[in-house]
């Protein structure tokens, strides 16, 4: 295939939005002022798990400063039904449950009431004055504790799908499936080496800094009106409408500039509860989290507890692979394990495997999407495994993965074929890479040692549709309207896919991300899809405003036909770029409006690498990131640079994952760390500068070959960062984090 | 956070009627805890009484017959780049490095980190052994206590209603003397020591003449382990005589398990760091 050739598209133009954001200037959802506006202040459960015996608010309501005070009894009284907003199929109860706990709360920060005052201060104050009883009930705070008989039970409504059937046993385990391919068994016997070992990982947070924010007004007309932070507004929109049991044309929500995500952003939390707010006291009212209420309040990824089996011939083949995955929903099922198993050996071809999947509620937040949902748990199991089987064999760790790598038409235990997929090209750009055969240097101090470690990742990223609409300007200048939130420099990415269409250059777009009045539907910014499907609309569009451009070159020279090649439209001896072309619109006929929109299939997974070299301290047990390299398939990197940060930014929260991030709990499941002093994300000081090698397999379907690049990059970290643990030290660590306590534990265990 | 009146005292007499007529107020140097402490609800007060503006807490007096004088609210930024500050007690300006970022350093002091009594205090460990003194003003006058009695309790330190801290002072380091404060953080910067070892040294014809030894976060106060640092005089800075203070200091400890880390770790740390400590102070 020959490589097309591009004017704008792989170049690194300045962001559309970055004057803003550097200046200071960026709105962001708590930066928004209006007249009459309410704060409003929710109070939690100090409870991991407690019957709600009563609310009294009469107290509080007797504040002076007091405006308003709802409880999960302001909900529309609307009969239960099973709904589905992108996440799969829930209770209603469930959803709103998670705004407003009714009946038992299930987690500590679970919100139970809500106050609107006249300043944030004293809403938080008068939120205090509500007087809550609660019954304590015993917790469970692991997948492995909540499937244990008699474990004390969240939902006692739920009831086990057991491979996909309804089960009638009370359970705290939602879904059981299990995915089949060949024969593990006879694999497994025809083996050389089985390895089986169990992994457990804690939950863990996005981290992103902005916490969530979002204000209210149901307005006079009956319209209710939503800016927030979000990664999708339409999915904003979609969900109050449910919860609230309005018609979704009775919603706006405008999404404000967003400091970040990762997943994290795509539920809500504080949107209904301020409607609901806003309804009570007729003025629009603000909620912004505290960070400890992000921690507590909003969605972390789950804790797990995984074991792998891999069975492999001398030569390094794999014949057979087993996971059982039980994965914590947190406080509502939908842990992410479906997304856990897809993953868990998609980048080897193994015939037979046998994939257990298990999504557990247990008295911990609800979890969210968090880059990858549920596959960097599953890595962390599969390639240290792998890692102990190239040991045992005595092969270079990347030649056992190059010699199994998924290719095009493998198959995966989900029943999926690859189409084309660059796992090979990662692996072999890894191997050839300098990184791998650089010396690993002189440790540091007399008790320090040395390791290097690889693994390789794998996200599958996400389609779903996405609108575009081109406004072309009498200066030739384009306006791009799209409903992306922009978490990553998307507007750019986007812009520059209609631009290169257009023949101009990327300072010549304007790009808007606006409401959900003004522009089609649109999917989440997540499952690493924006740039794929927001930037395929735009190309589609941009060839939209060419049709239409064509045609009023065509009517302004009289010809019957008109080329457009290099920014240049062409009729007989008729020539003029596309600026001159807009410039003369006005006087030819209607101005030029172009549109798409698509809902593409055939996202095209992402595989990324990793090499890590780590240096342990074997007197404190503390790793040192020393070299960290990140190689992954970006299909077409339209702008290398935002390729490059999800690239740093993924193996960044990777290395958090690895070494010191977690949801510290003690046994009655109060969060000990909620703050960003304990809950130990690194920080610029505890990671090298991450090198990036980007490998370009073009995805067949898309127009420029992108695929999303969001997510498979935090994918093999832990993974990496364990293995080079091991090759410094001689341990397999199988928990994360892979602190210093822990890693000094094993050392001493000897 | 509940709202709160403000004062800010010109002088030291000022200071101490008002301290006296408001045992509610909280006083304030740079805030970095005191305003962190209001803001999350740990603390509440209907009075702050800021204290920069007094000149005995807002200056550095050295003497090279005597020591250095620190005022109670001199930022450590300041103390970085005092020049006798860096020459004579190189660990104290180390230590006025670490604490925070540079945001943090251009307001927190000494006498903050000391008064908050935290048990993780970084720079209490190494004012211990430096042999420090705080002197306090009163109601009752003026008065000189050894760092080392200064914390009590966690949060808690021995000012009775009416008192506040005004300068720390440090005897003037003899030929041979040196010191080391080190720390252990998961992170590299923005965490709270896990476990914090100061140490002094001072040497002889080949011979430890004086030995200081004091710990962070392994006890309800910052601890100081007299008894390790007397099991070095005397000996030669051997491998095996830093051995032995460091097995020393490592009984003495008596850490909690917490989400900072569990105890176990924490006492094997405290060995680790004080033979290290005492290796780098003997080597200097
Ligand atoms: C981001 C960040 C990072 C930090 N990093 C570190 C670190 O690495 N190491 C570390 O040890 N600490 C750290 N701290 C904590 C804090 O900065 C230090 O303890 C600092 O030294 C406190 O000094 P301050 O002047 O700000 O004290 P303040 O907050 O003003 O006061 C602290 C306490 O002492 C009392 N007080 C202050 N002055 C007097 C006085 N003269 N007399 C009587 N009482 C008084 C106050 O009432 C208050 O209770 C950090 C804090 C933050 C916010």
């Amino acid at each position: 295939m020959s490589t097309p050739q591009y004017s704008l598209i792989g170049t690194r133009p300045p962001r559309h939005d970055g004057a803003d954001k550097v200046t200071g200037r960026a709105l962001y959802g708590a930066d928004l002022k209006m007249s009459g506006l309410l704060h409003g202040s929710i109070l939690r459960s100090p409870h991991a798990h407690a019957r709600i015996l009563s609310i009294d608010t009469s107290k509080a309501a007797a504040h002076p400063d007091c405006r308003g005070i709802v409880t999960a009894a302001d909900f529309p009284a609307t009969p239960e039904r099973i709904v589905d907003l992108g996440e799969g199929e829930t209770p209603l109860s469930y959803i709103r449950g998670n705004m407003l706990a009714s009946g038992k709360v299930l987690y500590e920060g679970h919100a139970v009431a809500a106050v609107a005052a006249t300043s944030a201060q004293a809403a938080a104050e008068i939120a205090k004055l509500i007087e809550m009883k609660y019954e304590p009930l015993p917790c469970v705070l692991t997948a492995p504790a909540a499937m244990a008989p008699g474990a004390p039970l969240l939902h006692p409504d739920l009831r086990c799908k057991e491979f996909g059937q309804p089960t009638t046993a009370p359970s705290n385990v939602a879904d059981h499936f299990r995915q089949v391919m060949g024969n593990s068994e006879e694999g497994f016997a025809q083996a050389d080496i089985v390895i089986e070992r169990e992994f457990t990982t804690s939950t863990v947070h996005q981290g992103y800094i902005e916490p969530h924010t979002a204000t209210a007004l149901w307005n006079n007309d009956g319209r209710l009106l939503i800016w927030c932070a979000t990664q999708g507004s339409f999915v904003v929109r979609d969900s109050v409408a449910c919860m609230l049991d309005l018609p979704v044309s009775r919603v706006r929500v405008t999404p404000m500039e967003i400091g970040g995500g990762f997943g994290g952003k795509v539920p809500v939390y504080v949107e209904p509860v301020a409607a609901l707010l806003s309804q009570k006291t007729g003025h629009p009212v603000k909620i912004t989290m505290t960070r400890r209420e992000v921690l507590e309040g909003s969605g972390p990824t789950p804790g797990s507890f995984i074991r792998v089996k891999i069975g492999a011939k001398k030569d390094g083949t794999l014949v057979a692979a087993q996971a059982y995955l039980a994965y914590e929903a947190g406080a509502y099922p939908g842990a992410m394990v479906s997304p856990a198993a897809t993953c868990v050996f998609a980048a080897y071809d193994i015939p037979n495997q046998t994939i257990d999947g298990y999504d557990v509620v247990v008295n911990k937040p609800s979890t969210a999407p968090y880059r990858a949902p549920g596959a960097t748990n599953a890595a962390f199991a599969t390639e240290t495994v792998l890692d102990e089987i190239a040991e045992t064999l005595k092969l270079d760790p990347l030649d056992l993965r190059i010699r199994n790598a998924a290719k095009e038409g493998t198959r995966r235990a989900d029943g999926a074929k690859f189409r084309r997929i660059g796992c090979l090209e990662v692996l072999e750009t890894m191997k050839a890479h300098p990184h791998y055969s650089a010396p690993l240097g002189e440790p540091s101090h007399a008790a320090a040692q040395r390791g290097r470690g690889v693994a390789v990742g794998f996200w599958m990223n996400a389609g779903l549709p996405s609108s575009c609409t081109l406004n072309v300007h009498a200066d030739g200048s384009v306006g791009l309207i799209e409903g992306s939130t922009d978490i990553g420099g998307s507007r750019t990415s986007i812009a520059m896919q209609a631009a290169e269409v257009l023949g101009l250059q990327s300072e010549d777009m304007r790009p808007s991300v606006v409401d959900t009045d003004t522009i089609g539907y649109t999917g989440v910014t997540g499952g690493s899809r924006t740039t794929f499907a927001t930037g395929w609309a735009a190309h589609d569009a941009a060839q939209d405003v060419v049709r239409q451009m064509k045609e009023r070159a065509a009517r302004l020279w009289q010809v019957e036909e008109v080329q457009f090649a290099n920014g240049v439209f062409t009729g007989g001896e008729h020539k003029l770029t596309f600026k001159q072309l807009a410039a003369r619109v006005g006087e030819i006929g209607a101005p030029v409006v172009g549109r798409a929109s698509v809902n593409p299939r055939g996202a095209g997974g992402s595989f990324a690498g990793v090499i890590v070299d780590v240096e342990v301290d074997m007197e404190t047990g503390k790793t040192s990131i020393i070299r960290f390299t990140s190689v992954q398939d970006a299909g077409k990197a339209i702008h290398p640079s935002y390729v490059e940060g999800q690239m740093q930014g993924g193996s960044v929260q990777g290395i958090g994952w690895a070494l010191n991030e977690e949801y510290f709990m003690s046994a009655e499941g109060r969060m000990m760390n909620a703050s960003f002093l304990d809950y130990r994300m690194p920080t610029a000081l505890d990671v090298p500068m991450i090198d990036t090698a980007i490998v370009e397999v073009p995805n067949p379907v898309h127009p420029y070959g992108v695929r999303g690049v969001g997510e498979a990059n935090i994918v093999a970290p832990p993974a990496a960062i364990a293995n080079a643990i091991h090759a410094a030290t001689g341990h397999r660590m199988r928990h994360l984090p892979m602190n210093p306590p822990s890693v000094m534990a094993a050392i001493l265990r000897g | 956070m509940k709202s709160f009146d403000y004062a800010a005292p010109r002088t030291l007499d000022e200071a101490l009627s008002l301290v006296a007529q408001n045992p509610q107020a909280q006083v304030l140097a740079g805030g970095t805890d005191l305003l962190v402490q209001l803001k999350n609800g740990r603390r509440e007060t209907d009075l702050v009484i800021d204290l920069k503006r007094i000149a005995e807490l807002k200056t550095i007096a050295f003497d090279p017959k005597k020591g250095l004088t620190v005022g109670a609210a001199v930022p450590c930024a300041q103390l970085c780049a005092h020049a006798d500050l860096r020459q004579h007690y190189p660990s104290l300006a180390e230590v006025a490095g670490l604490i925070g970022g540079t945001a943090i350093q251009g307001r927190a002091s000494l006498g903050g980190n000391l008064c908050n009594a935290a048990p993780s205090a970084d720079s209490v460990p190494l004012m211990i052994a430096l042999a420090a003194q705080a002197r306090v003003a009163g109601p009752q006058g003026i008065r000189d206590v050894p760092v080392e009695d200064f914390c009590v309790a966690p949060g808690k330190n021995l000012l009775a209603p009416g008192e506040f801290l005004v300068n720390i002072f440090f005897p003037i380091p003899a030929a041979g003397f040196h010191a080391q404060y080190l720390r252990f953080t998961p992170r590299n910067e923005m965490d709270i020591a896990v476990v914090g070892v100061g140490v002094s040294t001072r040497v002889e014809n080949g011979k430890i003449t004086a030995a200081r030894i004091a710990l962070a976060s392994v006890a309800p106060t910052p601890l100081f382990v007299k008894e390790a640092g007397d099991s070095l005089i005397g000996q030669a800075p051997t491998p095996e005589a830093i051995a032995q203070a460091a097995s020393l200091a490592q009984a003495a400890a008596k850490p909690i398990s917490d989400m900072r880390a569990p105890a176990d770790y924490r006492r094997h740390l405290c060995g680790v760091l004080t033979r290290r400590a005492l290796t780098a102070a003997l080597a200097q």
